[in-house]
Parts: C-alpha cells; structure tokens; sequence
C-alpha cells in the first residue's frame, strides 16, 4: 500500500508554512497542530540537553493521536510544546496555522483556554472541591456566575460525577480524580486535548473506563485529542495515528494498524514486542536450525500487518502448504477494524521445498519466515 | 493592687503580640510570595529581587531579639517618638516578626506541588490567578501553622521587650519577680503565660487542621 511507501520515506519538505505554502499545498493546509523543525534544548545541570531535535510532524483535527517512546525519549517535552508549558528553542508550533512562540501573556492565555491538558498525578487543588476545581479555569477568565454553573454542572454530568460536588479531591479515588481532570480541561470547550500519561496511575479497569471517556468526548465533541502512554494497549484501544519517538527524534509514525502490524525501527519493534505473540520459551529451547530427519517440522512464522485488509485465510493456507500443518502459537487481533498479528505454524510431510512454501506463505501473510525445525 | 497591674500587663501584652503579628501576617505573605516566586523557575522570576530581599530576610532573622530592639532603638524614636512603652516595642517586634513569619510562609508556598502550577498555567490562570487562587490556598493550612508559631515567638520575644520597659507581663515578671522576688506574681504570671500559649497553639492547630483538606 502507499502508505507504507510514504512513512519509509521523510515527511515532506522541512518547511517554512506561510499563506501562500498552505495554498500550494491544501490537503495540508489544516493541520490542526503541526511541528516545523522543532528542537528542544534544556539548561541542564551538567550542560545543555537535547530532548528534540528536527521535529516534523502534522496531527489533524479531531484525530486522536498517540505518542510513544522510552523514557526520556523527549514526548513530554514535545506535547508541553503545544501549550507552552515548554518553551521551543528551535523551529515552531503551529496551531491553526499561527506559530504560538512569540505570544504574550494575553495570547497565550487565550491559547491555553483552547487547550485542555489532563496529567498522570490529575494535579487537582486539594484545598478546592470538584465543583471549585472545575470551575477554576472559568472563574479566572471573568466568565459570570449563572454561566460558570450550569457549565460546571454540564461537565460533572458528563464525567459522571453528578454526586461528588462537594467532595475534595483526598476524598475521591484515581479515577474519579482523572474524572475531574478530564471535566476541568474541557470546561472552557476546547479544540485540542493534551493527555501526559493520563492513565499511568491507573488500574486497568479504571484506564478502561477513562479511556472510553476520551473516545466518547473525542466523538461527541470533535476534539483533536493528543496523547502520550506507556501502555500500548491504550494506543491500540483508542489512537488513529502514532509516531514513535527516540532520542528527541521521530523514528516512525503511521496509522497505528500500520505501526503496530508491521513496525519498522528497533524501538518501535521492542516497545510493541508485549503485543507481538513471540516465540513462547519451550518452542524457543526446542527450535533447531537443521532438521533432524526429513519428518521434522518446519516452524514459519507468518506475520499478517492488516495492509490488504483482509483476515487471514486458514483454508487456503492450509491447502496451498499440503501436508500436516499444525498451530503452535499466536494470535490475530483488530486494531482499527483490520485484523494483525502473527501465526507460528508447524508444517510436516509436505512435498513441497521450503522456498515454495514460503512463497506459498506470502500470497497469504505480509510476511513469511522460517525460524527452525522441531523434530 | 498588683492584680490590676496584671491585667494591664496583659492587655499590653496583647496590644504588642497583636499589633506585631498583625503587621507580620500583612507584609509577610507578601513578602513571602516575593521571595517562592522571584526565585529560579518563579513565575515571576528575578534572580536580583529574590536575591536583595533573601539577604534582608536573613539578616534581620540572624540578629538575636534582644541586640535588634536596642540596635533599632533610633529608628523606634524616629516612628513612634519614644523609646518607652507598648508602641515603642511593637516597632521592633515588627521588625523581627514579620522576616521570622515570612521564611516560614514561604516555605509552605514553596511546598506547593509544581504539578498544581503548571496545572493552572495549562487551564490559563494568569500569574496572579496563580498566586491568588493556587499558592495562596494550597499553603494556607501551612501558613497558619507558620503564624502560630510567630504568635508564640512574639509572646516570647515581647516579654525580653517587657524587661526593657515595654510594659506587658515580661515587665510585670521582671520587676516584681526579679527585682522583689515576689513568688505569687511570678507564678501567676508563668500560669498566665503557659495558659496564653496554650490556648494560642490549640486554636491555630485545630484551624489548620480543619483547612488541611490533604
Ligand atoms: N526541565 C528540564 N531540565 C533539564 N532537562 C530536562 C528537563 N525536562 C526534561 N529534560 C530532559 O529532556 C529529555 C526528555 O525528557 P521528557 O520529559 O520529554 O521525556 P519523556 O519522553 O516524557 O520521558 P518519560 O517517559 O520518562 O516521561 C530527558 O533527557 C530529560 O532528562
Ligand atoms: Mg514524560
């Protein structure tokens, strides 16, 4: 598909994005928050660190779009550029084609009430209530008291906290904490969600549930919702695209059926390694690189990326490899209604030469290896 | 006869324990907020500000009660036009309370979690919604320890006050204890003293306690 040609390849030009660019190019003309050669340079105590560095990078309106990487890999850093939490040093932000570097305290307040932002530890005013902590951010834009009320009202309602009015955060638990977060940066209506590992301190069940809160507001509201985890069962969950990043630097990025199908760089491939049904250890021990006689089994290893779109066809496998084929190990999962994953078959008695049976494997899979023979 | 004296001395001593701490508690906080934000990283950052105002802070809390009241002794006459009296020790009960209530206040502020900062910053709270609606209240419970605990100083520091004339129960102790070694108004003055900052330390535990929503 293209689209695997177009990630192996750099994002476009690197890019001065005026009036007359966005005319010359109007399918990208409304990015929603792009990255023009941003870089990041922090005054660090033992001198300078660099934590981003030619940054490239478009998020559309109303996607939901994920960030991933080791630690200290720079996404905290890259996010909190979008608000201005972080200052660039290099290159630009720009939100609604306007570059936000130079605003003023003004501007940037008007940015930031466009700009809803959820954190790891919720950062709730422990000495306010829900009901003050979500009216905050109203009370200090002059917004009159009736108003404040029945918006505050609006957002306890739709986070599911009809009941916790009066309650201080001490009182309420993770989740319920993270609600209030979530009720707090939607409160001024805004276009752009920040999430910083919003569900890290979170149980699963909880991060389930926050979870389904971001996906119904991204859906209900259109909101261009950004997110940053370690956990990548919650970028599979809920992201469309993800760009993985890696020493201050993108090194992938793609829709993520793509990037967790079939992901390219090192680090993509070992921070998703949880979710890509390796070679289970007893298999791994029982593996030889020869066969021991010609009854051995060939073990293939049979990736399916969800690039054709298609689930994978057992049958026609079965039949185009003729002999016995055995399933040792795998699965397929759907991410974004397409289906991925990997099958560990093991085939015997088949007539055919391993090089036939592997072009055999890949008219089916994405892609097709032997690892070994068990006897 | 002497239990009237008491009672004044106990009225003075209220007046000049107030009066002080008063002042402290008003240009503290503010003096206090200066100093957590001017730092490095402040929202107001300035390293120069914060510098010159540490370095008074610091001085005027080094300087022993006893040698700031008779080194400030020009400076009370210039204000208050004598060195005698109630007032004339509120000036430099002032002078030692309010740089004693504002390290403490400070350090509340600054324990104020970063998180909660940046949190306002990213709601578009302007720098002085921070102060106002964030620092202020997160460290409130703090700060209300930290003025009992200058109360109790200035109890304390207004009885040294007392010796040198500023009326008060220090005064009342010195010359009828100290110099007439009269036992009963020394002990009644000690109960007086011990029921005083008894009941100031409870009152402004409970209070920070009940703010303390932590
Ligand atoms: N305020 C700072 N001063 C100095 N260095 C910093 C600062 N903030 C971040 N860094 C450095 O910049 C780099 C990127 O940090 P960043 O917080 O963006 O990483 P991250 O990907 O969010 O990591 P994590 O997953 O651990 O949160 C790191 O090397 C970090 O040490
Ligand atoms: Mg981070």
């Amino acid at each position: 598909m293209n689209a695997t040609v177009q990630r192996s390849l750099p994002l476009e030009e690197p890019t001065p994005h005026s009036a007359a660019q966005a005319r010359l190019h109007p399918e990208k003309a409304n990015a929603h928050v792009r990255f023009s050669q941003l870089g990041k340079v922090y005054e660090g105590q033992q001198g300078p660190v660099t934590a981003l560095q030619g940054i490239d990078l478009d998020i559309e309106r109303g996607e939901v779009f994920g960030i991933i990487g080791r630690s200290g890999a720079g996404k905290s850093s890259l996010i909190r550029t979008i608000n201005r939490l972080e200052q660039p040093s290099s290159g630009q932000v720009l939100i609604d084609q306007v570059d936000i570097a130079a605003f003023n305290e003004d501007k940037l307040v008007e940015l930031r009430r466009r700009i809803g932002m959820i954190f790891q530890h919720f950062n709730l005013m422990s000495a306010k209530t829900v009901w003050k902590n979500v009216e905050l951010p109203l009370k200090v834009a002059g917004v009159p008291k009736e108003q404040r009320k029945r918006k505050v009202a609006e957002l306890l309602e739709l986070v599911g906290l009809q009941d916790k009015h009066d309650a201080y955060p001490a009182q309420l638990s993770g989740g319920q904490k993270q609600r209030v977060g979530i009720a707090r940066a939607l409160v001024h209506d805004p276009e752009i969600l920040l999430c910083d590992e919003a569900t890290s301190a979170l149980d699963p069940e909880t991060t389930q549930s926050i979870l389904g809160l971001l996906r119904e507001i991204n859906q209900r509201l259109g909101l261009t919702i950004i997110l940053i985890t370690h956990e990548m069962a919650v970028i599979r969950e809920i992201c469309d695209r993800v760009v993985v990043l890696e020493r201050g630097r993108i090194v992938e990025q793609g829709p993520v059926w793509q990037v967790f199908g079939d992901p390219q760089h090192e680090v993509s491939k070992t921070l998703l390694a949880p979710l890509q049904h390796a070679l289970p250890e007893d298999l791994q021990t029982r593996l030889q690189a020869q066969p021991s006689d010609k009854h051995a089994s060939i073990v293939l290893d049979l990736q399916f990326t969800g690039s054709d779109g298609n689930e994978p066809d057992l049958s026609a496998l079965f039949s185009a490899f003729g002999g016995r084929v055995s399933l040792l190990h795998g699965g397929v999962e759907r991410i974004q209604g397409r289906a991925l994953g990997h099958l560990l078959l093991a085939v015997s008695h088949s007539p055919l030469s391993v090089e036939e049976l592997l072009t055999r494997a890949r008219k089916q899979a994405q892609h097709a290896k032997v690892l070994g023979y068990v006897a | 006869m002497w239990l009237d004296r008491l009672w004044q001395g106990v009225i003075d001593t209220f007046l000049m324990v107030g009066v002080s701490s008063l002042i402290a508690l008003i240009l503290g906080i503010p003096l206090a907020v200066i100093l957590v934000t001017s730092g490095k990283g402040g929202i107001f950052e300035a390293p120069n500000v914060n510098r010159v105002l540490g370095a008074f802070v610091n001085i005027f809390r080094s300087v022993p009660f006893l040698i700031l009241m008779v080194a400030l002794i020009p400076f009370t006459r210039l204000i208050v036009g004598t060195t005698y009296g109630v007032w004339a020790a509120v000036v430099p009960l002032t002078i030692a309370a309010t740089p004693f209530f504002a390290r403490i206040a400070e350090v509340s502020l600054r324990e104020v979690d970063h998180g909660l900062i940046e949190a306002a910053q990213a709601m578009g709270c302007r720098r002085w919604h921070i102060v106002w609606h964030v620092l202020l209240p997160e460290a409130l419970p703090g700060i209300v320890g930290g003025f009992t605990i200058t109360l109790v100083t200035m109890i304390n520091s207004s009885a040294m006050a007392g010796a040198i004339g500023a009326g008060g129960l220090g005064d009342i102790a010195y010359r009828y204890g100290y110099q007439r070694f009269d036992t009963q108004v020394m002990l009644t003055v000690i109960v007086l003293l011990v029921v005083l900052v008894a009941v100031i330390q409870l009152g402004g535990d409970r209070l920070a306690l009940r703010l303390n929503k932590r």
